[in-house]
Formats: structure tokens, C-alpha cells, sequence
């Protein structure tokens, strides 16, 4: 139509506006230049607080963090140059994101499948998406009292230790990893109920129509058509559990090395107690005992780095499931 | 009924397997309300609801509680909770008052204003944001901020001022609040966003074609048009903002001290606690009855809180969805 005008300045863009030119901000209503004006600010400093937040873990992280404290066990001591590395605390978190996804991911796959593929009675099926919604809106530290409580039952008693006049101590590997289980489910169950629901009927209805049960749709149909968004659910429960710190330092006994508990080689080491990097930099920061802010800049640079390298990899296997502002993945915000 | 009858067993078996795996979920959530509630319960029945109020200095009730008696006088579990209230409240209510307003703007620059060379870095920039765990937060509070504040914002006279009852380290509300609101905007921008984009297009390109400008029809048409997923992100915002525990704890201080409103500026640099925070400062002590009830009242205050917000956020959601999402 000839009545579309193009910019001369920047030829492919239309012009705006009925009086067949662009208004600019400065004939605009001072209030409506001011909108303007704090919506710049408010965007370009938020990326500014982020920047400065990566910039000053890193600049702190590269003083401090020295390949030797990766590889020598922390000492009890006063002075920072004697109190060891942070060997432990690698070894807890690791050992506690993989108790915490092993246990998380067959209860979040499973009630997703469930919810989606059967969902019969309808009210159960609420009901267990209300639930869920309850675990992914509690404090991880009211999870952590729960948690506390629950292990000190002394139907849990073999599953930490147990003090001489019969008081179960609560606090071990397992207690904190099962309920790190619970801050894992709500974004796994989402990611992975999000992408059932987007596989097309069609795929369902042609293995339907060649016989297949429903069990066996499920199994060679759909879990590989959601594969990656598993793996996007398992990598948003990691970062969830690698960056709790409030059950850590109720749940884990907060002792200063991995500590297992009898002699039997890995369920001592699941009845033990131990420490993580972020209990490691909370006890190590002015607020724990320890006051040693160098070790404390030192690992909280390495969860940084964690931290960073999950968010990238979200980003890759996900980039196919953002929606449309690309800032949540799976109904979380990443 | 009769159709899944016919369907073959392994399936109906896989059928209870996955329903079974569910409905341990469930029993979880639930277990986890009742052993709150279960362990909270002696100290609201020596309290009552006056539990809530306020009364007396807390620090004195909390050090009574410790008592580890095998047969704890009724006296120990007196508490007035009031102080940790009002920190939570204005902890929380005044973060996500700030955060609100910085997330409905860089909403707004992000979906519409930015160019998209920018728009591709904010993005991955606010995901950072709101993926940092509380820990490095913290760590950056104590060992920047509060120093910062302690002997750069205070000033001498403020410090004299208050020497009698507390003494102004840094550690307050105010830098509480801050690193709060930095925390809790990236969650508020992700739904604000997400609604803005779901705004149907012919909307604000009505407004415009009327004859006013960008910025207005956006906060004219586009807004109005969200405002409903803006209080949800608020509340659910909130709910974040009340259970955070390790960031609160480390840098506001851990006194009991209620903060004076009266205290004018000054208030914002005065030590805070939280419910959630209490918890992480006394948590070594569970052994004593008293503590241990009080700690699990707090914690079930908080679960109720959440409860109450995720219930609120859900329903202000409802009529956004039923006539929103379908553009």
C-alpha cells in the first residue's frame, strides 16, 4: 500500500503514529518521559547489580581460591592459613545432590506420568498437584525443622546415630539428603508434567492404534519424546539442592569433616554427618564460628562457578522448552 | 470403569504403581503439616493466641525456654512472638514493595523497550539473579554491605543515640531489605513478563493507533490488563521473601530487638530477627522442650503464611487465565 511510510533514516521500518511520523520522548507528557526514563534504569541496573555481584565473587574467588585447597581436608583451626582446604564439603555436596536426585527423581517422574497419562480419581490428582504446590512454596528451612522431627523418630533411628540414653541424633546424610528430595520435586514433577502434556495426542493415538498398552506408550514413546526435559527438571533440582544451605546446617550435623557413623563402608557414610560448600562458607563467613572470610570467598567463588555452569546448561537443553520470555523454564524461575 | 477393566494387567498394576508413588507424595506434604503443628502445639497451649502479641523482651523468654529440665516449668514456655513478626513482616512487606515496583519496570523494559541486542543479555543476567544461592548472598552482605553501612551510613551521633539498648554495627534491616529485594525482583520480573507477553498485541496497537504514545499504552492498556498477575507475583514473591532464613541471619544482626519505627532513619540501621532467621540462630538448642515448641511455632507460622500466599496467588491467577491466555 503506498499509504505505509518508511522511515528514511532506517529504511524497512514503518513509521508510527497517525500524523505519519514517529513521536519522539521529547514531545512526550513529562510523566510518561519519566516511565521512560525508570524503566531504563530499573533494567540496565538490575544487569549492573548482577554484573557486580559476578564481578566481585570472581575477583575475590581468583585471590583466594588455590588448586591445593580443592584437594586438602579442612583443619580445625583459628588461623586461616592452617584451617585446610575444602576437599569434605566438595565431597558432602556432591554426595548430597546425589541423594537428593536419586530420591526425588523416581517420586517426580512417577506422580508426573501419573498425573498426565492417568489422573484417575480427578480429585487425587488435585490433590496431588496441590501438594506439590505446597512442598515448592514452604521455606527450606521449615522443610529442614520437618525433617529434624521426623528423623528423630526412633523409627528412623538406623539411619543416624543413636546416642547412648536412646535420643536418635537425627542428623545425617540421609535425613538431609531425603528432604533436599523434597526441594527437588516441585521444579522435576513440573518440567517433566509440562512436557507430557505437550507431546501431541497423535503420537499417543498411533500406539495406541498398534496395539501398545499404556504402560508400554509410556515407555517407548513418551519418556524419550520428554527426555530432555527431565534432564532440564534434574538439572533445576541440582541447582535447587546445591545452593540450600538452611537443611544443611540443621540437617548434615555441620561437622567439619565427613564423619561416618559405624564401620560398614557406604551406609557409615550415609549414617554420617559432614558438611557442604554452602555450610562451609556460611560457618566460615563472620555469622558461623569460624571467621575465616578468605575460605569463606574461596568455596562460595566455587558454588558460584556451579551455579553459573547450571544456568548454562538449563539454557541448552531447555532452549527448546522457555516459553516466550525465555526467563522461566518449566513454570520455575531458573 | 469398564474400559480400564479391559485393559491388561501389567498396565492397571503400572496404574497403582505410579497413583501409589503419588499418593506418597501427599502423605509426605501432609506428615510434614501434622509433625509441625504436633511439636508447636505445647507452646500455644501455655500461650494461647497472645502468642502473637507482644509483651516483655523476647531475649529474656527465649533464654528461659532453654531449660532442659526433664520437668520444664509451664513458666519457660511464655513467649511473646511479636518482635520476629513484625521483623518478617517488614522484612518481607517492604522488599516486595521495592521489588515490585523495580520488577513491573524492567518488566516493561525487557518485553518492550529494550533493544534486542540488550534484551538477550538481561535475560540470561536476571536467571542469574534469582538462581544465586541465599549463602553467596549473604556472604556478600556481611562482608561488604555491613561494614559498608557500619562505618560509612552511621554516623556518630546515631550511634551514641542508641548506645544504651543496641549497638549499630551495620547489621540491620536496611541491608536486610536490600539484599531481600535483589533476591525476590527476578521471580516478580519471570511472572510479570510472562504476563506481559500474553497481552494480546492488537490491544496495545489499539491504544497507539489512538494516538498515544508508547510508554502510555503500556501503562494505560498493557498494565491494567496484567494487574492481576502483577498482585500474584507480588504475593507469591512475598512468600519467598518470609522463609528466607541463612541471608536474614547473617546479616541483620541475630539480636531480639524490635525495630522502632519511631527511631526515624535510624530504624532502617537497627538489628532485625525473623521468624525464619531465629531458627537458623537457635537451632543448636531443640533439646530443650520449651525451644524446640517455639521453634516449631515459628516454623508452623511460616508453612501457614506460605500456605495462605500460594492459596491467594492461585486464586488472583484464576480470572487472569480464564480470559487472558487465550491470545
Amino acid at each position: 500500500m503506498s499509504s505505509v511510510r518508511v522511515d528514511p533514516q532506517r529504511p524497512g521500518r514503518e513509521l508510527s503514529g497517525g500524523r505519519g511520523r514517529r513521536s519522539s520522548p521529547s514531545e512526550w507528557r513529562w510523566k510518561d518521559r519519566l516511565a521512560l526514563a525508570l524503566a531504563w534504569i530499573a533494567g540496565i541496573g538490575l544487569c549492573l547489580i548482577a554484573a557486580a555481584i559476578v564481578l566481585y565473587m570472581g575477583y575475590r574467588g581468583l585471590q583466594y581460591l588455590r588448586p591445593s585447597l580443592l584437594a586438602s581436608r579442612p583443619e580445625a583451626s583459628i588461623s586461616q592459613s592452617a584451617s585446610g582446604g575444602f576437599l569434605d564439603p566438595l565431597e558432602g555436596t556432591a554426595l548430597l545432590t546425589a541423594i537428593g536426585v536419586l530420591l526425588a527423581a523416581p517420586l517426580a517422574v512417577g506422580s508426573a506420568i501419573w498425573i498426565s497419562e492417568y489422573g484417575r480419581p480427578r480429585w487425587l490428582a488435585r490433590v496431588v498437584e496441590s501438594s506439590i504446590e505446597v512442598v515448592a512454596g514452604t521455606p527450606d528451612i521449615v522443610i529442614a525443622l520437618f525433617g529434624l522431627v521426623l528423623f528423630q523418630l526412633s523409627l528412623f533411628a538406623p539411619f543416624s546415630f543413636t546416642a547412648s540414653g536412646g535420643g536418635v541424633f537425627g542428623r545425617s546424610f540421609i535425613a538431609a539428603g531425603a528432604m533436599m528430595s523434597l526441594i527437588a520435586i516441585p521444579p522435576l514433577f513440573t518440567a517433566t508434567r509440562d512436557g507430557l502434556q505437550a507431546v501431541p495426542a497423535h503420537m499417543r493415538e498411533a500406539a495406541f492404534a498398534l496395539g501398545k498398552t499404556r504402560i508400554a506408550t509410556i515407555r517407548s514413546v513418551l519418556l524419550p519424546s520428554v527426555r530432555s526435559n527431565i534432564a532440564t527438571g534434574v538439572t533445576l533440582g541440582v541447582s535447587r539442592v546445591i545452593g540450600d544451605t538452611a537443611i544443611v546446617v540443621l540437617l548434615l550435623g555441620n561437622t567439619l569433616r565427613i564423619e561416618p557413623e559405624g564401620s560398614v563402608p557406604i551406609v557409615g557414610l550415609l549414617r554420617g554427618t559432614g558438611a557442604t560448600l554452602t555450610s562451609y562458607v556460611f560457618d566460615n563467613s563472620p555469622a558461623g564460628e569460624g571467621g575465616a572470610p578468605q575460605k569463606a570467598y574461596a568455596a562460595a567463588f566455587l558454588l558460584m562457578v556451579f551455579v553459573l555452569a547450571l544456568n548454562l546448561l538449563v539454557d541448552r537443553i531447555g532452549r527448546s522448552q522457555a516459553d516466550s520470555t525465555g526467563l522461566t523454564v518449566a513454570g520455575a524461575v531458573v | 470403569m469398564l474400559e480400564r477393566l479391559r485393559a491388561p494387567w501389567p498396565d492397571r498394576r503400572a496404574e497403582l504403581l505410579l497413583g501409589a508413588v503419588s499418593l506418597l507424595v501427599v502423605i509426605v506434604v501432609v506428615t510434614m503439616v501434622v509433625f509441625v503443628a504436633v511439636q508447636a502445639w505445647p507452646t500455644f497451649q501455655h500461650n494461647g493466641l497472645s502468642w502473637l502479641g507482644s509483651g516483655g523482651s523476647l531475649e529474656e523468654q527465649i533464654a528461659n525456654t532453654q531449660s532442659t529440665s526433664s520437668a520444664v516449668p509451664a513458666s519457660a514456655f511464655h513467649i511473646r512472638a511479636w518482635p520476629l513478626i513484625l521483623g518478617t513482616l517488614l522484612t518481607a512487606g517492604v522488599a516486595v514493595g521495592l521489588g515490585l515496583v523495580i520488577a513491573v519496570l524492567s518488566s516493561i523494559f525487557i518485553v518492550e523497550l529494550a533493544p534486542a541486542r540488550v534484551r538477550r543479555i538481561a535475560i540470561p543476567v536476571i536467571r542469574l539473579l534469582a538462581s544465586v544461592p541465599s549463602v553467596i548472598y549473604g556472604l556478600i552482605g556481611i562482608l561488604v554491605l555491613v561494614p559498608f553501612v557500619g562505618s560509612h551510613l552511621i554516623s556518630a551521633s546515631e550511634k551514641t543515640s542508641l548506645q544504651n539498648t543496641v549497638e549499630l554495627t551495620g547489621a540491620s534491616l536496611g541491608v536486610a531489605i536490600v539484599i531481600l529485594t535483589v533476591m525476590v525482583t527476578p521471580i516478580m520480573i519471570a511472572l510479570i513478563c510472562e504476563a506481559l507477553v500474553s497481552v494480546p498485541n492488537s490491544w496495545r496497537e489499539g491504544a497507539i493507533a489512538l494516538g498515544v504514545n508508547p510508554v502510555r499504552a503500556m501503562l494505560a492498556v498493557t498494565l491494567r490488563a496484567i494487574r492481576g498477575a502483577i498482585v500474584a507475583a507480588a504475593v507469591l514473591a512475598g512468600a519467598r521473601a518470609l522463609g528466607e532464613a541463612i541471608m536474614i541471619s547473617m546479616v541483620s544482626g541475630s539480636r531480639d530487638f524490635t525495630p522502632r519505627i519511631g527511631d526515624g532513619i535510624t530504624f532502617l540501621f537497627e538489628p532485625v530477627r525473623t521468624l525464619a532467621s531465629a531458627i537458623v540462630d537457635y537451632h543448636e538448642g531443640v533439646g530443650a522442650p520449651a525451644l524446640n515448641s517455639t521453634l516449631y511455632a515459628f516454623a508452623l507460622l511460616m508453612l501457614f503464611s506460605a500456605l495462605v500466599l500460594s492459596v491467594a496467588g492461585y486464586l488472583i491467577k484464576l480470572p487472569m487465565r480464564r480470559h487472558l491466555v487465550r491470545g
